[in-house]
């Protein structure tokens, strides 16, 4: 099955254009067209031409960016859709799909009618497509590519002994090298000598021939369908209770945590969905501390989400999806029992419900002489504990933002005021200069070093003060325990 | 007054189990430091928007700041039902509130019932005057200047639920990790005309 203008109908599918429409995709510098329209191809427009000259030949051109791995992804939405004719699909260069249908065609009637089948849905659904039927991959895709057909079983020769070369796979160079010879059609290749030919182009002209002809086997290879991690529950009557909706949810927790084990995956982002009988539907996401698959930590979670839902008339489908799953290996059963880490892991969780996850937090330590540098906040679910805190000179247990007091000199003031109180310096320890970091820009140490102080009032505060000798002035930035 | 320069009581620490507590004061939050050294894991709750934080490379000498959780809320409200939410659930033996409003009856209960069913602690570090009717200890810390040393504290007890009032010196034993009383308050100079 081939798509020849896959990308332009994908993008004229959701914003039709009358008249010629070409996608662009900028190659060698030049914006090239990358894909056309029926109507741009019947003015005389071909792939790889350059925009500029596909414009003077034809004004009226519409055209737009192409997006090749949207097209990829729109391709792969088809062979999922492909699998409703057969089990086995794979996908074939960047606009092609390859079905086995050995064993599926008569569910469809026919062969014949599954094909019938298949052109009506696609051309509903705004496709071109190519559909070549044959015993071979390689027959098929001869057919598909040049002059669409029926091979007939048993006899692939018949119907492609009039298609040109090209339509074997093959290289550029070889079929140029081909034609030079004079054999331009799949018949003259097939009764040409095969020694001479394998000795001027190689195996892989007569590997692909053999493909064709069925003397070579190919294979299929479906592409493995990726895990899907959604399951939907719709109720024969709304539900509307809590303890009805939990009982729902703690049934689908547990086929979804049956489908993370099998992956050996962890859920991280669980996303409930609940539709009401009006079609309004109410979202519960539930994000976690750390990947989980088990059913019972799980659903106490939830609790606090559906509590909040409001039910209207009533609850008629449910569906639990886990929207970010990370690995999470099968451990060995130890003894060591590691409950507390859990239950501490269940608790940021239900808090990140309740504030954000974001907003649950831990220290790391960062390798920093700047005092509000010297260690970093981070997520709590998304870090470890670690690092080894040492502090170079003591540090202040409160720090805030510089607030300056009256002071001069290098030494710090005797008497001075702070927050309306008076206080009077005891003792003094210092000075330890700090040098801001150039390499990082910061406005708060645009004055330049500073001289920090650890000053003990005789009040009793004891107080983190520095001087900026650059720019003089005397600041309080923290208060020692 | 009086009874306080005379104590010589056994300091009512550590904090009981399953309580809430107050302290408050310039030296409230060396206090929550020297309570977290003997717990476990410990949460630390502020409010987002407050300028003053703690510093962990300050808390260091006191206990490794790899155990400490911060929980960053919006205002007091939500404070309150994230410590109600781990006071009840007990994986974190010590919860530290940092309040900036007075707590009234109702909220200082439901964090008591919070902290019994979860046999957890709380501590509210609270402004000055604005304790609530439900904890179990008031704890009023202020730093002292000493000639020799510079981690002296004064800690004083102005409402025990479950014993007698007190003051103490006590300093921090930054190596050992230690908590020292130096002696009974009221011999010290100075001690009187601390606030009481």
């Amino acid at each position: 099955m081939w798509f020849p203008r896959l990308a332009s109908d994908r993008v004229l599918r959701t914003r039709p254009v009358e008249g010629p429409f070409a996608l662009t995709l900028k190659q060698a510098n030049a914006e090239r067209l990358h894909c056309l329209n029926m109507e741009a191809e019947r003015q005389g427009l071909y792939r790889g031409m350059t925009l500029a000259d596909a414009r003077a030949f034809c004004p009226g051109l519409f055209s737009r960016p192409a997006d090749p791995v949207a097209d990829t992804g729109f391709l792969h939405v088809l062979r999922r859709w492909a699998t409703r004719y057969c089990p086995w699909v794979g996908i074939e260069g960047d606009d092609g799909l390859v079905l086995d249908i050995t064993g599926s065609a008569h569910l469809f009637g026919s062969e014949a009618m599954m094909l019938a089948d298949m052109r009506q849905r696609l051309s509903r659904a705004g496709l071109t497509a190519r559909i070549g039927l044959g015993d071979t991959r390689g027959a098929a895709w001869a057919l598909a590519h040049h002059g669409e057909g029926r091979a007939e079983t048993g006899a692939p020769l018949e119907a492609l002994v009039d298609l040109p070369v090209a339509a074997l796979r093959l290289e550029e160079a070889t079929i140029t090298g081909l034609q030079r010879l004079g054999l331009r059609r799949i018949g003259d290749l097939e009764s040409a000598a095969r020694a001479p030919l394998a000795r001027r182009f190689g195996p892989d002209l007569l590997l692909r021939l053999d493909q064709a002809l069925g003397r070579q086997p190919e294979q299929v290879t479906p592409l493995s369908e990726p895990p899907h991690y959604g399951i939907r529950l719709s109720l024969p009557e709304p539900i509307g209770l809590t303890d009805d909706v939990m009982a729902a949810t703690s049934r689908l927790l547990e086929q979804l945590c049956a489908k993370l084990k099998a992956q050996e995956a962890g859920a991280r982002v669980l996303c409930l969905t609940l539709r009401r009988v009006d079609q309004e539907a109410q979202t519960v996401e539930l994000r976690l501390a750390s990947p989980l698959r088990d059913a019972a930590r799980i659903l106490p979670l939830f609790a606090r989400g559906v509590g909040e839902v409001d039910a209207g008339y009533g609850i008629d489908q449910i569906r639990l999806e886990a929207v970010q799953v990370e690995p999470l290996p099968v451990h060995q059963v130890s003894h060591v029992s590691t409950g507390r880490a859990d239950q501490l892991d269940d608790l940021i969780t239900r808090i990140g419900t309740r504030i954000g996850l974001e907003n649950v937090q831990r220290f790391l330590p960062a390798d920093s002489h700047i005092p509000e540098r010297s260690f970093l906040i981070a997520a709590a679910a998304w870090s470890e504990p670690g690092g080894s805190w040492v502090a170079p000179r003591p540090r202040p247990v409160r720090l805030f933002p510089p607030e300056s007091i009256t002071g001069t000199g290098a030494r710090p003031p005797r008497q001075f005021r702070w927050r309306r109180m008076s206080l009077t310096t005891a003792r003094a320890t210092g000075p330890e200069r700090i040098a801001p970091e150039w390499w990082l820009p910061d406005d708060n140490w645009r004055s330049g070093i500073r001289d920090y102080w650890h000053a003990e009032t005789r009040q009793g505060r004891r107080l983190w003060l520095f001087y900026t000798p650059q720019n003089p002035g005397w600041f309080v930035q923290g208060e020692f325990a | 007054m009086m009874h306080l320069m005379t104590s010589t009581s056994d300091i009512p620490l550590p904090l009981r189990n399953a309580r809430v507590h107050e302290a408050f004061g310039p030296g409230a939050v060396s206090f929550a430091a020297v309570a977290a050294a003997r717990a476990g894991t410990v949460l630390w709750i502020r409010e987002a928007w407050q300028t003053e934080a703690i510093n962990p490379m300050g808390l260091s000498v006191f206990f490794d700041p790899s155990k400490l959780l911060l929980a960053q809320t919006r205002d007091q409200t939500e404070s309150l039902a994230v410590a109600e939410e781990a006071l009840k659930d007990g994986a974190v033996p010590l919860v530290i509130i940092e309040t900036s409003r007075p707590l009234d009856l109702r909220m200082g209960r439901r964090l008591l019932l919070a902290a019994k069913a979860g046999q957890a602690t709380g501590l509210c570090l609270i402004p000055e005057g604005m304790g609530g009717n439900a904890a179990e200890t008031r704890w009023h810390c202020t730093p002292v200047f000493d000639a020799d040393d510079s981690t002296l504290m004064r800690w004083e007890t102005i409402k025990n639920k479950s014993g007698t009032l007190g003051a103490w010196h006590v300093r921090w034993h930054t190596t050992a990790h230690r908590l020292d009383v130096v002696s009974p308050a009221g011999k010290r100079p100075g001690s009187a005309d601390a606030p009481g």
